[in-house]
This record gives C-alpha cells, sequence and structure tokens, in this order.
C-alpha cells in the first residue's frame, strides 16, 4: 500500500483499502475557518446533537477575514468564538492566532500519521507532516464535526520523484509550481499525490509544506511526505498527542510514477490567471508590478522570511510599489523580530502586517485595483482573486517577490544580490 | 414520490422537479470556485446575498442573461480551487437547475450533493451543448435531451453509495440516522 492507503487503513480499522473503495475513516482533527465554519455550525445544529464529538479534535480558526475586516467578517468570527466557548474547542483569539495551515503544525495539533478533515481546501498543507489531510465543504465538516468520522473515497495514488540539486533560490514552492505546470491544474484530479526522493529529504520542513499545500492546485484530495528525521525533529517538542509515522510499502502500487531532475529547475513564476501557467524566471520578460505580497498559508513560515529578507537587506522597495509582508503565525513573527528579519523589512520600506489570509484570497489588507499586478508567494491566481477581476497575480517563491518588489518588475534573486 | 430507474439519480428530495428545463450557459475549463462567488462576497452565507454576485468575474452579463431553470454546461474540472459551499449555494441560488460537465473538482462534486445542486457527468452532452441551447434533463434516467439540436445523450451513473446519500435525504439526514441509530444501541 501507499502512504495514503496505509494511513487510510488504519483509520477505518482495516489490513487494506485498495483505490476506489468506499470507507468511513476516523478523523484525527477536524477544522474550520471564518469563511466556513458559521455555515458548518449551522448544518450542525440541524444534525440534532448537542456535542461535538471531542472537543480537542475540533479546532475553529478565524484567520480569512481577522482581525476583523469589516461588522460582517466581525459577527462571523463572533460565531466562532461563540460556538468554541459553548463546546469548549480548541479556539485562537487574535493575538494567538495564525493562519491556520502555518499554526496547526507548530501548535501540535496535527501529527504524522493522522486523519485530518478541514472546511478549506488547503487543509492538504499537513501533508507535509505525513499525515493523510484533505480540504472538503462545511456540510461534511459539520457531519465530522459531530461523528467524528467522515466517507472517502480511497484514491489512487500517483509518486512524484524528484532528483539531483536544487539550484540555489530554489525551494519547494519553484518545484510544486514546476510539477503543476507539467500535469495541469487537473493532473491529479481525486487523487493523493506522495513526493519522494532525495531532492525530497533534503527539502527543509517548511518547504515541504509549501509542496503539500499546493497539491489542490494540481486537483489532488492530499498531497504526502515521507516521515524522516526532519518530521520528527520538527514535532518532537510539539507533538501534543502521541502518533504513528507509517511507510509506503515496497510493493505499493500506483496510477502514475514521474521523475523531476530538479537542478534544472529555475525558479518559477505562474502567470495569470492559473497557477499550472508557469515559467521559468529567465523568460518571464518585462512585467512590471504595482504590489507583491509575501506571506500566506503557502509562504508565510519562518523560512519564507528569512529567504525574503536576506534578498531585501539593505535595498528599498521600488519607488510606487506596495510590498507586504504577512508572517504566518505569532511565532513566525516573534521569530523574526528576534532575528531582526522585521527591521531589514521595515528599513526597506515594506509593511508587515500581523497574521491574515487577508490578500490571498481578495479579503483585504492588499486589495489590487483594475489593472493592477501583484506578485504574491499565495497559491492561487484566478480571475479576481485579489481584488479587481481587471488585477493580475503572479505566482512565485518568496526570493523572486523580494526581488521584484525591488526592481519593480518581476525578477529573480540574482538580479539584485 | 417516482422509484427511479436510472442507477444514479436524484436530487429528488432537493430539486422541485424530476424533469428540468432550460437554456445553456456554455463556459470552458477550470471554472474556479473564485470566479464562481468572488471571496469578496464571502462575509455571508445567505443564498439571496450570494446570487447576485454568481458567474460576474468570469461573465459579467451571466446575471442578465440567467433565467430559473437554466442550465450551465461546461467541459474539465468545474468548481476547482477553494472549498467554499458558497459557490453551489450561489448557482443554486441564482435559479441553476443543474450543472453539466465533463468533470468536476472533487471538493465541489461532495458539496454540491451535500446542497442538494444536480451535477452530471458527460463528455458527449459537453460536446453537444453550446450557448443557448435548450436542454431538457431527466434525472430519475440521466437523460440529457438537446431540444434545440434534437439531440440525446446519457449522464455517467452515480456511484451507489452517493445514491445512497440522495436516497437518505443529504448527508445531514444520513448522518442524523447514523446517530439515532447509535443513540439505540448505546
Amino acid at each position: 500500500m501507499t502512504l495514503a492507503e496505509k494511513i487510510l487503513a488504519a483509520h477505518c480499522g482495516r489490513n487494506q483499502v485498495s483505490p476506489g473503495e468506499l470507507i468511513n475513516v476516523r478523523a484525527d482533527m477536524v477544522l474550520a475557518n471564518d469563511v466556513t465554519a458559521p455555515l458548518a455550525i449551522k448544518e450542525f445544529r440541524r444534525l440534532g446533537v448537542s456535542r461535538v464529538f471531542d472537543p480537542q479534535r475540533v479546532v475553529l480558526v478565524p484567520d480569512h477575514f481577522v482581525p476583523n475586516k469589516d461588522i460582517p467578517s466581525a459577527e462571523n468570527a463572533k460565531i466562532l468564538r461563540e460556538f468554541s466557548r459553548e463546546q469548549g474547542l480548541v479556539f485562537f483569539e487574535v493575538g494567538e492566532m495564525g493562519i491556520e495551515h502555518v499554526l496547526l503544525p507548530e501548535k501540535g495539533l496535527v501529527v504524522p500519521g493522522d486523519v485530518v478533515v478541514g472546511a478549506d481546501s488547503h487543509t492538504c498543507t499537513y501533508g507535509g507532516l505525513g499525515a493523510f489531510a484533505t480540504g472538503m465543504g462545511s456540510t461534511d465538516v459539520a457531519c465530522a464535526m459531530a461523528t467524528g468520522d467522515i466517507w472517502m473515497r480511497v484514491p489512487p495514488t500517483i509518486r512524484f520523484l524528484y532528483h539531483g540539486q536544487r539550484q540555489k533560490w530554489v525551494g519547494g514552492k519553484d518545484l510544486i509550481l514546476h510539477t503543476i505546470g507539467q500535469i495541469g491544474v487537473d493532473g491529479a484530479i481525486y487523487s493523493a499525490l506522495e513526493f519522494d526522493g532525495e531532492a525530497i529529504t533534503a527539502l527543509p520542513m517548511d518547504a515541504r509544506f509549501t509542496m503539500a499545500n499546493m497539491a489542490v492546485e494540481a486537483g489532488a484530495k492530499a498531497g504526502l511526505f515521507p516521515v524522516d528525521e526532519k518530521t520528527l525533529a520538527f514535532v518532537k517538542d510539539r507533538a501534543r498527542r502521541p502518533y504513528q509515522a507509517y511507510e509506503t510499502d515496497p510493493d505499493a502500487q500506483y496510477q502514475e510514477v514521474r521523475q523531476f531532475d530538479v537542478s534544472t529547475i529555475e525558479p518559477q513564476v505562474a502567470f495569470p490567471h492559473s497557477p499550472a501557467n508557469v515559467k521559468p524566471i529567465s523568460q518571464v520578460g518585462r512585467i512590471d508590478i504595482d504590489q507583491a505580497v509575501i506571506g500566506s498559508c503557502t509562504n508565510g513560515r519562518i523560512d519564507d522570511l528569512r529567504i525574503a529578507a536576506q534578498v531585501i537587506k539593505g535595498k528599498r522597495v521600488a519607488p510606487w510599489v506596495r510590498c507586504i509582508v504577512l508572517p504566518g503565525s505569532p511565532e513566525v513573527c516573534l521569530q523574526a523580530i528576534q532575528e531582526g528579519l522585521m527591521e531589514t523589512f521595515i528599513r526597506s520600506g515594506v509593511a508587515v502586517s500581523t497574521p491574515t489570509c487577508g490578500p490571498c484570497l481578495g479579503g483585504y489588507m492588499g486589495i489590487l485595483a483594475d489593472g493592477e499586478r501583484c506578485v504574491a508567494t499565495t497559491n492561487r491566481n484566478f480571475v479576481g482573486r485579489m481584488g479587481s477581476p481587471g488585477s493580475e497575480v503572479y505566482l512565485s517563491n518568496p526570493a523572486v517577490a523580494a526581488a521584484s518588489a525591488i526592481l519593480g518588475r518581476i525578477a529573480g534573486p540574482e538580479e539584485v544580490m | 414520490m417516482p422509484k427511479p430507474s436510472y442507477n444514479g439519480t436524484t436530487y429528488r428530495m432537493e430539486a422541485k422537479a424530476l424533469i428540468l428545463k432550460g437554456y445553456v450557459h456554455k463556459y470552458g475549463a477550470n471554472v474556479d470556485t473564485d470566479v464562481i462567488i468572488p471571496a469578496r462576497y464571502l462575509y455571508t452565507s445567505e443564498p439571496a446575498e450570494l446570487a447576485p454576485h454568481c458567474m460576474e468575474d468570469i461573465d459579467p452579463s451571466f446575471q442578465l442573461r440567467v433565467k430559473p431553470g437554466d442550465i450551465i454546461v461546461a467541459t474539465t474540472n468545474f468548481g476547482c480551487g477553494s472549498s467554499r459551499e458558497h459557490a453551489p449555494i450561489a448557482i443554486k441560488a441564482v435559479g441553476i437547475s443543474c450543472v453539466i460537465a465533463q468533470s468536476f473538482a472533487r471538493i465541489f462534486y461532495r458539496n454540491s450533493m451535500n446542497m442538494g445542486l444536480p451535477i452530471l457527468e458527460s463528455d458527449e452532452a459537453v460536446a453537444g451543448t453550446e450557448k443557448g441551447d435548450e436542454l431538457e434533463v431527466d434525472l430519475t434516467t440521466g437523460q440529457i435531451k438537446n431540444l434545440t439540436r434534437g439531440l440525446t445523450f446519457q449522464a455517467k451513473p452515480y456511484p451507489p453509495f452517493v445514491l445512497e446519500l440522495i436516497e437518505a435525504g443529504g448527508l445531514v439526514e444520513y448522518t442524523k440516522r447514523r446517530l439515532q441509530a447509535q443513540k439505540a444501541k448505546s
């Protein structure tokens, strides 16, 4: 069995599962945010139960439009707060709140071998820990909140093997953008992805989260990494529960196996309006920008901020360009302050925000006007994603976003270093 | 209540009619949930508040043309992107009676089922239908008739478990029954 199949089998009390089978899966963690939880709570009430299945295994994170962007957002955050108090749930108030997919691994609320269902499509991020994590809608999550389990069809697994050594400035974002560029936004529809190979072993945890995060951008149900020493070191002082790491069997059956030589991969940029519309940085041409956003559940971790600060240090953001850095969590924020990254950013003319999903989905904190262009370390560049339907978003890694902010056009870090 | 003969209907608990008739709004591949309902409107999940903004970023004249009962036809990966259930809610609330596509993104597929928005997969129906055509969809048989062109197509049947959920009246009703059965046992 593949890693995905092993985790699913263990969570439905069976020795074996095969792709296509329908199973009822026990969930180790169920989550929702301020966009999806109000609807989930409404559906939960319809179920006629008074309590969630386990208050330690349901977590609500207000992060999309919080700190409250307007009155309706305030009302939604209030619904989460009141429900969490009533049920005794794990809840993160503004000040402790981070972007859910940065926060939960950091807090040890998700661990290797888990099944996680979340009312947010980027729930697949926890695959970076070797968990089977998948996004669903509010109604599915409402039912999981009540019962602690959920129906799933066992997905086939596609294996991606990455060989060779990464070029300088190439990170997890570039590997996943390159991969999506190759297979398309529906290239992995309904499948689980398994990332492996020596280039993956060499990849730091933050970069693994970045790659797992964008599995959904290829249509995948989940994207999983093998559990290794780096994973164990990450969870060592964080895990709030005992966990079991699973391993892919040597004779596992895959729907498809693809190989990548990472030594040939340059930093990638996804052009509007699809994460699959990628070009290597050397072929981008002249694209002037109005804004650069560095953050999100994709690239809002400490390694991302370190890379951005390294590129930006001692330089100035270009005139007429807004550069916004959004640390993914209070821990990331504090670490960035202790390392002096925040001072670097502010002295360079960067605006620094408290954690929020804000601009990534066109919520607030960096909305684009008609005709404006933004380079962003986020995950989607659909029409209108960051504001006006006449605006454009280009996806990149943090080094490219930082270099672009300095030059006022999309550029690789080598141009400014 | 009619017994479905098609190994695959039916939103009969939710759909007002088993025979749907409407005009086609046609789109291409990868229609994402951000264009179905932009995030700037996600401060609410009220159908009436979401409906006027459905499809506005991909097709600004959709709102002027759409009539109750109309049908969205699209190619592959319809509903990709975010997990927002607001997408099928908005489509349903604006009066669309069903969506026919070659394939759906998986979260959208689950959400539509849970919301009671009929969705059908059919390569031939998508290939044989153009914008403005009049379709008649029989949710009990999965038959799709293009009345404008005089063509008939067959949708893929739903998987048996999906049928079971639909039989129960949707996921919430299905889960309610499960919880009651568990309670009775204990």
